[in-house]
């Protein structure tokens, strides 16, 4: 049960194992499921948007590489539009409160999740994190997923949008190595082009082609945290963003990423489920 | 790795479709798994026996069925195999397609035992 909202989530509680008993020999059943293998992660992340969309609020789930630079992007947004947007940010680290420090430095209210060895954030660990924060007044939720390419594009937290960093020392064939996490974005960002001077090996043309080549069909913005156009295109993004989550909020609608981490895995083409 | 958080969900599954069925222990569990899942098949058989450990599927086998990546073309509507990060239409080579299979994550199928004793 959890304690804050009254709603009926919490941290996962341990089950016994069943005990299976011995002796008598029991008769073989086949049981057709079908189902979502992530389906109560999936549950919870939908709780989640309920919480969010109930405060009209935009959520977004910010994942790339360990130091593609989704914190310094997160200080540099905070500094331009802290002023005019209520702005609060969870973060997912494996150790340390040191991204947390930095965005409370801004002046937004800020939330650690240290996962341990976890190498991604789950639905379960926001909403724990999230009642640690005052949603009432927020205009715009981020959630720094851990460092990482592969896992975090598995697991849906509740947010309404992916964004998907690509930094230039990475190179620009990271979207055909990582198809899965690069597909997961709803916007690219391919970010520390004040880099490209001196990384003459990476074209943005390149990277552009390998989003395309993945089925990606979204929008990449090119920009340094620095500032700058492209800076001031995030900007206009999350801008737009905000105001149609309110107006959906308003009408009682909600939205999921684009490509959905769960939404996909429960379509098995011509399979019902049944015994 | 994340295929240890997978499997531990997929347990909670299989036992509450054990539970559901007054099962006595779980004898084998069907998943179906796509390269766009972002899990690895291989990583999965090593992490199940972690995750099943004490529960009432311990001692079940895990059948993992691969499917491929399929897309459905929009400018000639072919429906081919793709490679995950090549999502490009096999017949005429557009990239604009609709990925309609290899996302797929999906406990398909479990077989248990059941408490009610029978005569073979």
């Amino acid at each position: 049960m959890c304690r804050d909202c009254g709603c009926s989530l919490g941290p996962s509680a341990t089950r016994a194992p069943l005990a299976a008993p011995a002796g008598v020999a029991g008769r073989l059943e086949t049981i057709e499921v079908i189902t979502a293998i992530l389906g109560e992660n999936d549950r919870v992340a939908a709780h989640n948007r309920e919480h969010f969309d109930g405060h009209g609020l935009l959520a977004l789930n910010l994942m790339s590489s360990p130091g593609a630079g989704k914190t310094a992007l997160l200080e540099a947004t905070i500094r331009s539009l802290g002023d005019r947007l209520k702005i609060a940010v969870v973060e997912g680290d494996l150790a340390t409160e040191n991204d947390a420090d930095r965005i409370r430095a801004c002046g937004v209210p800020a939330v650690q999740i240290s996962t341990g060895n976890a190498c991604h954030l789950d639905a379960t660990m926001v909403h724990d994190a999230v009642h640690d924060l005052t949603l009432a007044g927020l205009d715009l939720l981020f959630i720094e997923n851990v460092g990482n390419l592969v896992c975090p594009a598995s697991f849906d937290l509740g947010q309404h949008r992916n964004v998907t960093l690509l930094s230039v020392p990475e190179g620009d064939d990271k979207p055909a190595k990582y198809p899965v996490m690069f597909r997961a974005a709803d916007l690219s960002l391919i970010t520390k082009t004040d880099l490209l001077p001196y990384i003459t090996e990476f074209s943005t043309e390149r990277a552009r082609a390998s989003l395309r080549q993945i089925g990606y069909g979204g929008e990449t913005i090119e920009l340094t945290s620095r500032g700058g156009e492209g800076f001031e295109a995030w900007l206009a993004w999350l801008d737009r963003e905000v105001a149609a989550q309110r107006q959906r909020a308003r009408r009682g609608e909600t939205l999921r990423p684009q490509v959905q981490p769960e939404g996909a895995h429960a379509h098995a083409a011509g399979e019902r489920p049944g015994r | 790795m994340h295929e240890l958080a997978v499997c531990q969900a997929l347990i909670e599954q299989v036992e509450r479709v054990a539970r559901q069925n007054d099962a006595r222990r779980v004898v084998s569990i069907v998943i179906t798994v796509g390269p766009l899942s972002g899990v690895e098949p291989q990583l999965l058989e090593h992490a199940y026996p972690l995750a099943a450990a004490g529960t009432i599927a311990e001692h079940a086998s895990l059948v993992i069925e691969t499917v491929p990546v399929r897309v459905r073309c929009r400018t000639c509507a072919a429906e081919t195999d793709a490679a995950s990060n090549r999502l490009v239409c096999g017949a005429c080579s557009d990239w604009q397609v609709d990925v309609i299979g290899g996302e797929e994550m999906i406990l398909k199928r479990v077989e248990v035992e059941t408490m009610a004793s029978a005569v073979h």
